[in-house]
């Protein structure tokens, strides 16, 4: 692949439910290979709907999703789910297969590989999070942060150009969410990360985007746009109490 | 719910019965159940044979017989009617103890228990000897439809998660004063139920959205493909080869 192609591009996106209501109002930004991003933005803001877009899960709005320099459109659907890894928010909904390993191997296995291929690619994903040790559990016997690591490597088990995470952080101690963020740091992949948890974009993503009421509202260093009080106030996204962003070491968020 | 690391059917063991392939162990029960429902119920004896070769293969398998004896009481609802059979069948009647008996209900009732209790024993030995997620591989590999197949894991899968949720309604409903006492409160315990359908229903919409998105087109791949060895075959068959034996014997003798 062409280093210079973008792994994702996304040029005036606007959808509308069917029942009318107006979800994004054309959304244009860009993620270059490698990069990791945090998508930032209030509840309602459409992010949901904006990373449902993303592997052609909602479509029939108007503007385009461009992945790796293909179109997301019925003609590639296969390859482009396959190239947009999208963790969900809940592991309960995410982990469906009655083992940890045939999770992992759904991916993949939908996509053809079999046998030892397949084996090796189910052992690479789960050493990536740490879980090689739970390969045959049944995943509602693990732990909260257990799951979402597994989630994790049941997208990275389909090698994706793109990982996409729904609100890595929530509902996480904050020694998995440590554990979490040490994962995502150590992988070679580019990375959204769909969040309200500041502390944690500033953190994993040194650039980041302000989706707000349907469009982007600001796009840039984490660090800066954290720390601009007047712009995080005016899309109702507030830092926790006693957390100053700058007062963080800069060498933070990079990778 | 959910603490264990197996269902509670099951029993762990490396016996030559645990490890036997899932669906050769299926195929048998399902062939020794169908010989010994076609077994003629005068036939008393044959049914004690039966009852003797699933006592050889619970040895086999190492499964006590307390366990299994308290497995069977599962059959005890279903075989209630049975007891009423010699009571209100018609025909010849017999006194049993001061008590007038239809013969042909006790036959009757004989007939339902014997093979009733056989095709019990026999289903609690093979879930007793295979995990739920091995049987649900016999059953792919013996070419049941895969819709059928998808929608028992997903059961496997959902039953833990559904069952704590639904605990969670209890506590908090619990929480809240509430106690369920008598009929004017089960509108409060309907209404839960249908929280719980449409909460399930939902979470059925985002696992769909989920397995979509890794490329899910309506059939789920097959990863592990179970095989066994002719002797594999000829070992889990001879169960319900040797009741077969016993049936033809019952039926000429």
């Amino acid at each position: 692949m062409d280093p210079v192609t973008p792994s994702l591009e996304v040029a005036r996106l606007a959808f509308a439910y069917p029942d009318g209501h107006q979800a994004l109002y054309g959304v244009d930004f860009s993620i270059a290979r490698g990069e990791r991003v945090a998508l930032l933005g209030p509840n309602g803001a459409g992010k949901t709907t904006l990373v449902l877009h993303l592997n052609g899960i909602l479509t029939g709005g108007t503007g385009t999703v461009t992945v790796a320099g293909l179109p997301v459109g019925k003609r590639h659907m296969a390859e482009i789910r396959r190239k947009v890894g999208i963790v969900f928010q809940d592991p309960d909904d995410q982990l469906f297969m009655p083992t940890v390993r045939e999770d992992v191997a759904f991916g993949p296995a939908t996509a053809g590989l079999k046998g030892a291929e397949l084996e090796a690619r189910v052992d690479r994903a789960l050493e990536q999070v740490g879980m090689a040790d739970f390969k045959d559990r049944p995943p509602h016997h693990l732990s909260f942060g257990q799951r979402r690591r597994v989630a994790v490597a049941t997208v990275l088990a389909m090698e994706p150009e793109i990982l996409v995470l729904d609100e890595p952080s929530s509902n996480l101690d904050p020694a998995s969410r440590r554990e979490l963020a040490d994962i995502l740091r150590s992988l070679d992949v580019t990375v959204l990360m769909v969040t309200h948890d500041l502390p944690y974009a500033l953190e994993l993503c040194p650039r980041s985007l302000i989706l707000s009421e349907g469009v982007i509202a600001a796009d840039g260093t984490t660090a800066e746009l954290l720390a601009d009080d007047a712009l995080m106030r005016a899309h109702r996204l507030e830092l926790p109490f006693g957390f100053d962003p700058r007062s963080v070491p800069t060498g933070a968020g990079r990778p | 719910m959910g603490a264990g690391h197996a269902h509670r059917l099951y029993r762990h063991g490396h016996s030559p019965v645990h490890i036997l392939p899932p669906h050769t162990k299926l195929a048998a029960a399902f062939a020794f159940v169908v010989v010994v429902v076609s077994t003629p119920r005068e036939a008393m004896w044959a049914f004690a044979l039966y009852a003797g070769l699933l006592g050889l293969v619970a040895y086999a398998a190492r499964v006590p017989a307390a366990f299994l004896l308290r497995r069977l009481l599962i059959e005890i609802p279903f075989v209630a009617f049975a007891v009423l059979m010699p009571f209100v069948a018609e025909g010849e009647r017999v006194d049993v103890l001061g008590v007038s008996l239809s013969v042909s209900g006790l036959w009757g009732a004989w007939n339902v228990l014997a093979k009733g209790t056989l095709g019990v024993a026999a289903s609690v030995l093979l879930a007793a000897t295979t995990e739920l997620r091995e049987l649900l591989l016999g059953l792919q590999r013996l070419r049941l439809p895969p819709l059928l197949v998808q929608i028992a894991s997903f059961m496997i899968r959902y039953g833990d998660v559904i069952t704590d949720e639904m605990r969670r309604m209890r506590i908090a409903r619990e929480s809240r004063g509430f106690q369920a006492r008598g009929v004017r409160h089960w509108g409060v315990l309907a209404k839960s139920a249908g929280a719980l359908f449409i909460r399930s229903y939902e979470r059925g919409e985002r696992v769909h959205l989920a397995m979509v998105s890794r490329g899910y087109a309506g059939s789920l791949p097959v990863i592990d493909q179970v095989t066994a060895s002719r002797a594999q075959w000829s070992c889990a068959l001879a169960l319900p080869f040797a009741a077969l034996v016993v049936c033809l014997l019952g039926w000429t003798l």
